[in-house]
């Protein structure tokens, strides 16, 4: 093991290499830039692939691209490039391919500013493009899982033929913190029974989102809901911090669960039962470990986060709004301050 | 309709189309999209090229271009082929990668990626296909439609003061320096037809060889969207359209581009870590130390005074000694000019929020930092500020001194340290717990290939920290 002061952006190419990426495509956003930079400076002398894009649209098709030939892709941007590629994304979806993107949020909507924010939870999470179609969402809070989660979107998106994003923000790609390297590196394998790659074994291989007939189509659909079904059985993710004995539980991810572990800590010293509930990933939305909070007799839930809501939609879905679920946020590039969620807990929570 | 002739190159029937005529194409009467299927499957086949070729279906009339080609196929969204071309051969260099486009596709929604890739010199061979109208969506205006033709959008004829001139794609991508071959051919009689197959075999064949980029437009009949029966249709590719679209080569570089040759992915974890430098770059996991205290470090000052990087060298130096340690700046335009802050954390545990909103130390390097900050120094705290600031009143409680920081630095050989000398005053009284060796070794590493630089930087360093001794309280 090693470990090396790492920016969360650098982290992100870090994670890529070691996970085998082939190729990244990407244009310039601020707070996303770095990675094209890190990528730019440390693909090609590892003989992989990088090119800059004309354009985000370009980026993500060049992605497209590179994924029907099954091997490890990517790109990243921050939100109004997302809002570029989702074209991409819903072709991705439709030929089931796998790709990882990274997102390192900025505050919207249009240009707003670089400022962090949270506010692409809906066009990540919720799909963004047309279509009936999910994307896996990883929600790292640390410049360690900037690394890791990287590596683990790449494992998802091809374990499950699926879009697979790392969901950061501003402070995530900017902030630097100790990287402990990884371990192993990956050689991966293409799959031959659905990429087409130019090779003999791949030439019967058709990658296409196209299905003429009505009926046909709907069969697709239903069987993609079905893998996200599976998606959603499988592969939920989250962390959870003196909920034990809490009533009540702060659900935050990124940067805003940070923040908010320093509230639970803060409100534990002035004697309220709360804790904190981490969705590490946003789809699936981590619903079976929230519902036991609820189950075991969790009263109230407090939303942390750098949007309008936009999650805390998701955490009343995931427990049937069987309890209230209140809203901590802050919008415009502004992180949500320690006090203002002290502030909620002594207004919402009962001293033990 | 029973095929008369032997094709090679596509499938003998064509089961991905479906519906009871499995040998029957799915275009119109008079189209002439089977034609060029014909000539470049043929091509394929004659080159060898099946099992390396990966065919572009687009948005257009050739959409289910792969219910034909037996090779590998993708159908991708309107306009972007070129860019998925690009993810493809740069991802795979031995494939044959063919784009095949028609004229909303390539030369309106995707003329941005049409003219990058080509730009870039991908190795694609681009089929445009350019009968002057949309096929698929009904007839509308392309960007190839002459002056005064008449389409459903442009029902009165094109009128060039509305919607401009014909695009001549050809002549427009022969500007570009990259394009190894670009042609321009039409099917409108036997002779041009064979000009045309030829042109599509070269094509093909700078593709077999690695050579880069080759465009050839083929100038086509829509009798269907032309609304003209398939004599008039032909009449008007040869009488108009040819006179617009002058047919030739415009550009064969064939013979004298060599292949591009592009590396291989190397997978070997030895390879990476020697490229992240962690054989000399590298510290110790951070261990958990419950009794090591937290500490929040502020730093402010003008872009340019190197705040940022005072801030990165005290964390490098922390996760040097395996601390727990997080840095984050102030971001954006603020760096470019203007202020720029950061924020350093060290501690015995994980570190929560890498934000510093009180701070236990603050170091400012200009007045409207320290002003700004001074305030939000935790009592009980250290405020370092630049000498040459001048007066400030301290604030209660916070241990406040005026550091000669910019005199250490030329004392030291290097007046662009100031931002050392504070990092050096820090050592001597900011209670982080670090050894002297982490600050060294993060000096080093921060400046690293500047050996003279870290000389005076070490210099700096040392004259810093004898002057924070002299000062501990």
């Amino acid at each position: 093991m090693a470990t090396q002061l790492v920016k969360g952006n650098t982290a992100v190419v870090i994670g890529a290499l070691y996970a085998g990426c082939d190729s990244f495509f990407g244009y310039p956003i601020t707070p996303a830039s770095e990675i094209l930079h890190e990528a730019a400076k440390l693909f090609p002398p590892a003989g992989r692939r990088m090119v800059q894009a004309e354009s985000e649209e370009a980026a993500i098709n060049m992605v497209y691209g590179a994924a029907t030939t099954g091997r490890r892709t990517m790109t990243a941007s921050s939100g109004p490039g997302i809002s570029l590629k989702q074209e991409g994304v819903s072709y991705l979806s439709g030929a089931q391919l796998p790709a990882v993107i990274v997102d390192v949020m900025r505050a919207g909507p249009g240009l707003g500013n670089i400022g962090p924010e949270q506010g692409d939870y809906n066009q990540v999470v919720k799909g963004g493009g047309h279509g009936n179609y999910r994307t896996i969402v990883l929600a790292p809070a640390s410049v360690q899982e900037m690394c890791d989660f990287t590596i683990k979107a790449f494992e998802l998106a091809h374990k499950w033929r699926m879009v697979a994003y790392v969901l950061a923000d501003g402070v995530l790609g900017q902030m630097i913190e100790p990287l402990r390297f990884p371990e192993t590196s990956v050689a991966p394998e293409t799959d031959p029974s659905w990429a087409v790659d130019g090779t003999a074994a791949t030439r019967p291989n058709v990658v296409t989102s196209i299905f003429l007939d009505f009926d046909e189509l709907e069969t697709f659909n239903h069987e993609l809901q079905a893998k996200y079904a599976a998606v959603a059985a499988a592969e939920q993710d989250s962390e959870s911090n003196r909920l034990d004995d809490a009533d009540v539980a702060l659900v935050a991810y990124g940067i805003s669960a940070r923040i908010a572990q320093g509230a639970v800590d803060a409100a534990r010293k002035e004697g309220f039962k709360v804790g904190l509930f981490r969705p590490k990933t946003l789809f699936p939305f981590p619903q079976d470990a929230l519902n036991a909070f609820v189950d075991r007799g969790g009263k109230q839930l407090i939303c942390v986060e750098m949007s309008n809501g936009q999650m805390r939609d998701d955490v009343k879905l995931a427990i049937d709004c069987r309890c209230p679920v209140h809203l901590v946020c802050r919008l415009g590039g502004n992180l949500v301050a320690q006090d203002e969620i002290l502030a909620k807990i002594r207004a919402t929570a009962k001293k033990a | 309709m029973e095929k008369v002739i032997e094709t090679r190159g596509l499938y003998k029937t064509f089961p991905r189309k479906g519906g009871s005529a499995q040998t029957a194409t799915h275009y119109c009467p008079g189209c002439e999209h089977g034609v060029l299927h014909k000539l470049i499957g043929e091509a394929l086949a004659d080159l060898e090229l099946q099992d390396r070729a990966v065919v572009i279906s687009p948005v257009g009339c050739a959409v289910f271009a792969y219910y034909y080609f037996d090779t590998g196929n993708v159908q991708v969204a309107h306009g972007r082929a070129a860019a998925v071309g690009t993810g493809i051969s740069r991802t795979k260099h031995d494939a044959v990668v063919v784009s095949y486009q028609g004229d909303g596709d390539l030369a309106s929604i995707g003329l941005n990626e049409t003219m990058q890739a080509a730009n870039r010199g991908e190795k694609l061979a681009v089929f445009f296909i350019n009968n002057t109208v949309y096929g698929m969506t009904g007839g509308q205006m392309a960007p190839t439609t002459l002056v005064g033709e008449k389409t459903v959008t442009s029902p009165a004829g094109r009128d060039p003061l509305q919607t401009g001139y014909p695009l001549h794609m050809a002549e427009l991508i022969s500007q570009l320096q990259a394009p190894v071959f670009i042609a321009r051919t039409s099917f409108s009689n036997m002779a041009k037809l064979k000009q045309a197959r030829q042109a599509i075999r070269q094509a093909l064949e700078i593709q077999r060889d690695g050579k880069g980029y080759a465009f050839v437009e083929v100038l086509m009949a829509c009798p269907t969207n032309q609304k003209m029966n398939v004599e008039a249709a032909t009449r008007f590719v040869a009488e108009q359209m040819e006179t617009e679209f002058p047919l030739g080569i415009l550009r064969d570089r064939s013979a004298e581009t060599p292949p591009i040759v592009r590396a291989e992915s190397d997978y070997r974890k030895e390879t990476l870590d020697r490229l992240l430098r962690l054989d000399v770059d590298h510290a110790p996991d951070a261990q958990p130390d419950p009794a090591a205290p937290t500490v929040k470090v502020k730093m402010a000052g003008f872009g340019g005074q190197g705040v940022l990087s005072m801030g990165v060298i005290l964390a490098r130096a922390a996760c040097g000694a395996g601390k727990f340690t997080s840095w984050y700046p102030s971001y954006g335009p603020e760096q470019r000019g203007g202020t720029a802050n950061c924020g350093v954390v060290i501690s015995g545990q994980p570190v929560g929020t890498p934000m510093v909103a009180e701070a236990d130390v603050l170091v400012a390097m200009n007045r409207p930092s320290l002003e700004k900050f001074a305030g939000e120094t935790k009592p009980g705290g250290l405020l370092l500020y630049a000498a040459e600031i001048g007066e400030f009143a301290a604030p209660a409680g916070v241990r406040t001194l005026a550091v000669p920081a910019l005199d250490l630095a030329k004392e030291g050989g290097n007046p662009r340290a100031a931002n050392v000398a504070m990092v050096g005053v820090l050592a001597a009284l900011g209670d982080f717990g670090l050894p002297e060796a982490a600050y060294r070794a993060a000096l080093a590493a921060n400046f690293a290939g500047q050996n003279k630089v870290v000389a005076q930087n070490e210099a700096v360093f040392a004259l810093a920290r004898q002057w924070g001794e002299r000062h501990r309280a």
